[in-house]
């Protein structure tokens, strides 16, 4: 068996990772920069924590109802806020993120700025990789088929693509539905882990942590996604070992991280490209000489 | 009502400082500088040390903030968006997310995160007109938001850096063409908008009595509130939108409980965003390919 701070590292690593797949799906497939995505997390994370609190729902179905409610809530902020252009976008999920952390804070129900006490502890190693499973697979078969060609066509060129007949409207908020969902996912995930919510924690910052990783991993990547977030997971936690300066100052270290990637790596570390096996495999072959038949280009 | 009504002015008057470098910038670059927020509590910080540790003469002292903050916008434009001019907008964006979060955590690391107080170097009174209470400092705050704007007016409208920027605005390219140096301009608008920035922060400091790291964070979003509110990229826009979003927030926290303050503003921002996204004073303009 692992000890418990591995554990307890790999269930974070699990639920950032869903959190960060959502997000590439919004921002690195589709193209829309949500500097909210914390909110969704934090909606999927109340919902189904005053749930299982308040009225006794079992944990799994409390989960799911949490996460739908997180969906229904990036379909009712998606529709509207998505016809506008990039940075206006941007914006408005910040904007949004912001007053949903303000209710939070003032409402009765989630504790307020006490938080919401008193849960169990129902997450455990196997559902949150059960939950990442579902989240890489779902994701992975979206982005390969048709509606993820559409998305892609959007972040390509949104003009052009509305010109071939994508309807662009549609598509988006689908990404922000499918995207949300996960957070909420993520969000009851980490309720349940941690036993204790605070508005405090889904701030801005939260998204901008979230959106570190999947920047640093490539826009566009699902393996980027899932790259990013186990890296950005672990790495104070390394630093904090070795560099314990560093990881005192882990934001001005995220700060800085994000300006050098844009200006030296803006594709993140995986770029828009996946990795297999198998491409590893052939890359291999074709450096030792022998010609192979697919794949050897990367 | 009346009390409000100057509340909202003094608030207004900051927020339209803010919103000021928020929309020169994107009216030469379309890019939001997520990092105005960090130049705006940077101002301050450089008031407090300029009064407070040097003890000099608060009229000095108030131009050396400005003067450097205008350095650091200048630096950040020539570190992070510079080279990326011909980079997709979204990389940009990021970059100057990441710039935002770097110098809030670099103002944390060299001044520690404990909010300092900063009293005005000068004597404030009370002043009472009828029902309505303000201070001398509300007026010099009022006084000095308004000169700067009416210069920052007539520097755009009248001098010819002011004609080379509206120019560079228009059309990056055939400024160029006619002989504007662009990356000039560019560095010319940031520290304008980074001075008038700090400008701000200086007088938020001494009205709050408090500078700290994060101070930049919310003015920050909020002077953009204000830029989108009166149409971004529209320099008298700006001055209305910042006015109307600090009277809206003064009167509607005098209705509701004052917890909900942060979220008027960003409801207020939506709202707008939803029913004519180029603002009150701003144009539509047509996406083209």
């Amino acid at each position: 068996m692992i000890s418990a701070y591995y554990y307890n590292l790999l269930i974070l690593i699990g639920i950032n990772i869903i959190l960060a797949l959502g997000l590439n799906l919004i921002t690195g497939y589709t193209g829309q920069l949500s500097l909210g995505h914390a909110a969704f997390m934090s909606v999927g994370g109340y919902a189904s924590g005053i749930l299982t609190v308040k009225t006794g729902i079992p944990f799994l179905p409390a989960l799911v109802i949490g996460a739908l409610v997180a969906a229904a809530l990036g379909f009712l902020v998606g529709l509207p806020t998505l016809r506008l252009r990039g940075d206006y976008l941007a914006i408005a999920t910040l904007g949004f993120g912001e007053i949903l952390r303000v209710t939070f804070l003032n409402l009765e129900i989630t504790g307020g700025p006490f938080g919401l006490r008193g849960l169990a502890k129902e997450t455990n190693g196997l559902i949150v990789f059960i939950a990442t499973v579902i989240a890489l697979v779902v994701i992975w078969s979206l982005i390969n088929s048709r509606v993820g060609r559409a998305m892609i066509a959007i972040r390509e060129d949104e003009v052009a693509a509305e010109a071939m007949g994508i309807n662009t409207t549609r598509y988006k908020v689908l990404a922000f539905v499918v995207g949300a969902f996960f957070a909420g996912i993520a969000g009851g995930l980490y309720a349940h882990w941690f036993r204790y919510l605070n508005p405090a924690s889904f701030g801005f910052m939260k998204s901008i942590e979230i959106l570190c990783m999947v920047v640093l991993g490539g826009l566009g990547s699902t393996t980027g996604a899932v790259v990013g977030a186990a890296t950005l997971t672990y790495a104070p936690e390394f630093l904090r070992s070795f560099f314990p300066v560093i990881s005192e100052y882990r934001m001005l270290f995220y700060g800085a991280l994000l300006v050098v990637l844009m200006l030296l790596r803006p594709q993140g570390i995986m770029g828009t490209s996946e990795f297999s096996p198998l491409k590893v495999y052939h890359w291999i072959r074709s450096r030792q000489g022998v010609k192979t038949t697919v794949g050897s280009d990367s | 009502m009346l009390q409000q009504l100057v509340n909202g002015l003094v608030l207004g008057s900051i927020y339209a400082l803010i919103a000021l470098g928020y929309t020169m910038v994107y009216g030469v670059l379309q890019l939001i500088n997520f990092a105005h927020g960090e130049i705006y509590m940077a101002g301050a910080f450089l008031g407090l040390y300029l009064t407070v540790s040097l003890k000099l003469p608060f009229p000095v002292a108030f131009v050396l903030a400005m003067a450097g903050a205008a350095l650091i916008g200048v630096t950040v434009e020539r570190i992070a968006y510079r080279p990326l001019r011909r980079s997709p907008r979204l990389a940009v964006l990021i970059s100057a997310i990441g710039m935002s979060i770097f110098l809030q955590n670099l103002s944390l690391y060299l001044n520690g995160p404990a909010t300092r107080g900063f009293l005005p170097p000068f004597k404030v009174y009370p002043i009472r007109i009828g029902e309505i209470k303000t201070s001398s400092l509300e007026v010099i705050i009022l006084v000095v938001a308004i000169l700067l704007m009416v210069g920052l007016q007539y520097l755009i409208r009248r001098t010819k850096i002011g004609k080379a920027m509206r120019a560079t605005a228009l059309d990056k390219e055939t400024a160029a063409l006619m002989g504007i140096n662009v990356d000039r301009i560019i560095s010319y608008t940031f520290a304008i908008g980074s001075s008038l920035g700090a400008a701000a922060g200086v007088l938020v400091g001494m009205y709050l009595n408090a500078v700290d790291p994060m101070m930049g964070l919310m003015p920050g979003l909020k002077g953009f509130v204000a830029a989108v509110l009166g149409g971004i990229g529209n320099i008298p826009g700006a001055m209305a939108g910042g006015l109307i979003l600090g009277t809206a927030e003064v009167f509607g926290v005098a209705f509701m409980r004052s917890e909900w303050r942060d979220a008027i503003a960003f409801a207020i921002l939506i709202v707008v965003l939803l029913i004519k996204p180029s603002g009150i004073l701003g144009q539509n303009t047509q996406e083209k390919v």
